[in-house]
């Protein structure tokens, strides 16, 4: 299609933490300066800048783009910030990949800082807004609610039991126990998660991610930089995004068939026919238990309704055929929305190199995924990454 | 490049406390024009009754009522009203507030589900909240009917619609 080759050739990424000292442009400061470090590049180096970040009530700053262009490093250089939602730390990447892929530029710099811990008294509350303020906010909803209404479509859907969800936060809070940023990590059992306190049934806390402060980075560079920079660059190979309808409660909620056709557009351009069998590890995005599986299944790395099982069986875990989350996810190392996604990026990307450390999984991988999802239950971003 | 130090360590709630902060409530008000499609949606709540629209292109009764079919990417061709009656397709029991806040033990649990509302199009649902229904009676399915308020009470919003009971 005409598309040139880019690469991921160097990441950064700070602590993920409920309240940082640090302000949202010092978070993405250091997460920025540490992926050009990393990729051996000064900032002079760098032709265009990207920045992702979620919405601007959590930091109570209008223009949210402008307020963390120095941290970013984007004074005086074509500059944009991209937002959808919880899926903006994937898109954040994909946007740089049309900057590069395009020949508009050569170097790329992809920053998601989000400062969520600004907001009182629960950065909750600055989501009302995207329920329908005419139709739907009179109801007095809270955020939660659509995700207890998801979850319990699901689990109906395919008959599954609260532990057959919870399985899912046991593996990720457990992976993250490795993960230098980690947030909530914790050698969880089963019994704590169902145990846990109860928010909006079929929700418990430890089935949901926390709100986080953070900050993540990557450089993407053309094919020629790329070689000259790095023996080991990892290949954007596909990319996908997709939004379905507003009108949320007209769709049935058991399947995200718009991460479907995200992933589908990111393996098209991949030349992935057989998603299940040809990536080797995936970081579907995971704010909630149930999400992870949702995603598994919009993402085709199973069929529908079998995600529980294969979770149960150990199919998913660091050592099984497809480990999924390796990182711990949102659930885990933490969830500062736009960050977060580009967190999962850079855990295949390290995946791929195999630069995972303790994380890392075995059998050499090739190919990965990673997917972000948000916006009103209606965003799927979609990354295929190759070494 | 394994990344084994990162930056960052966050406040304890302690250091927090003590940290100095600029803090700001914002004193904004909106006030939000209900347009046309929700406009007719929002009159007939009024009058009692649950206003679709209809799309002759591709066949759809759609909820709320709407301008335009976002689906034929054309305007809708009449409004129909249909029944207040529906059912229960999910549905969730919340014990919490907006803000993460706990509700009392004695404080009733809000009940939020997606009605497929009957004699519209197969899956067009509204988002409600059930009422004279204990919690744990509560199914997928179940068939559920609209609480109005009284005439005189209506204002045209959705909350003219008390909840919805099962009948």
């Amino acid at each position: 299609m005409g598309y040139r080759k880019v690469a991921i050739v160097g990441a950064g990424i700070t602590k993920f933490v409920r309240r940082a000292q640090e302000t949202g442009p010092e978070m993405a400061y250091l997460a920025s300066k540490m992926a050009l470090d990393q990729a051996g590049l000064k900032l002079k180096d760098v032709e265009m800048i990207t920045l992702g970040s979620a919405p601007d009530a959590f930091d109570g700053v209008h223009m949210k783009g402008e307020y963390l262009l120095s941290g970013a490093g984007g004074n005086n250089k074509p500059y944009i910030r991209n937002f959808v939602g919880g899926g903006t730390g994937v898109f954040a990447p994909i946007h740089g990949w049309i900057h590069v892929a395009s020949g508009a530029c050569d170097v790329c710099l992809v920053v998601c800082s989000e400062k969520m811990s600004s907001c009182h008294p629960h950065p909750q509350g600055a989501f009302l807004t995207i329920f329908d303020h005419t139709t739907e906010q009179p109801l007095k909803p809270t955020l939660i609610w659509i995700f207890a209404l998801e979850m319990r479509r699901y689990m109906e859907t395919y008959g599954l039991s609260k532990a057959d969800v919870a399985r899912v936060a046991v593996k990720n809070k457990n992976n993250a126990l490795d993960h230098p940023s980690a947030q909530v990590a914790e050698a969880v059992t089963l019994e704590d998660v169902l145990n846990s306190e109860v928010l909006a049934e079929p929700v418990n806390r430890l089935d949901i991610s926390p709100a986080s402060d953070g900050a993540a980075a990557v450089v993407l560079a053309s094919e020629d930089v790329a070689k000259r920079l790095t023996d080991k660059p990892v290949w954007i190979d596909g990319v996908g995004w997709n939004l379905d309808t507003s009108y949320w409660a007209t769709k049935d909620l058991y399947y995200p068939r718009y991460v479907e056709k995200a992933a589908r557009m990111a393996y098209e351009m991949a030349g992935i026919t057989e998603p299940h069998k040809q990536i080797q590890v995936a970081e579907p995005y995971d704010p909630f238990d149930y999400k992870e599986l949702h995603h598994m299944e919009g993402l085709l790395l199973c069929e529908r309704g079998e995600a529980a099982r294969l979770t149960a069986e150990g199919y998913t875990a660091r050592s099984g055929n497809l480990p999924t989350c390796p990182s711990g996810g949102a659930l885990g190392v933490g969830n500062p929305i736009a960050a977060t996604g580009l967190m999962k990026v850079i855990e295949i990307f390290l995946q791929l190199r195999e630069e995972a450390g303790k994380r890392q999984i075995p059998g050499k991988p090739r190919v990965g995924v990673a997917q972000a999802w948000g916006d009103l239950m209606q965003v799927g971003t979609v990354i295929v990454l190759r070494r | 490049m394994i990344i084994n130090n990162v930056p960052m360590k966050g406040l304890t709630s302690e250091e927090y406390e003590k940290a100095i902060k600029i803090s700001w409530k914002p004193q904004l008000q909106y006030a939000w024009d209900n347009g046309i499609g929700i406009g007719k949606y929002l009159a007939s709540l009024k009058e009692g009754m649950i206003l679709a629209a209809y799309c002759q292109k591709c066949g759809r009764i759609m909820l709320p009522a709407r301008a335009f079919c976002e689906m034929c990417w054309r305007p809708t061709d009449r409004y129909v009203t249909v029944k207040d009656t529906g059912v229960v397709n999910t549905y969730a029991i919340c014990h919490i507030n907006w803000d993460a806040s706990r509700l009392k033990p004695d404080e009733p649990r809000h009940i939020p589900a997606v009605i497929e509302i009957d004699g519209a199009s197969q899956g067009q649902g509204i988002l409600h909240i059930l009422g004279n229904v204990e919690p744990s009676n509560v199914k997928i399915g179940m068939k559920v009917k609209a609480v109005w308020k009284p005439a005189a009470e209506r204002t045209g919003s959705i909350t003219d619609i008390r909840f919805f009971e099962p009948y």
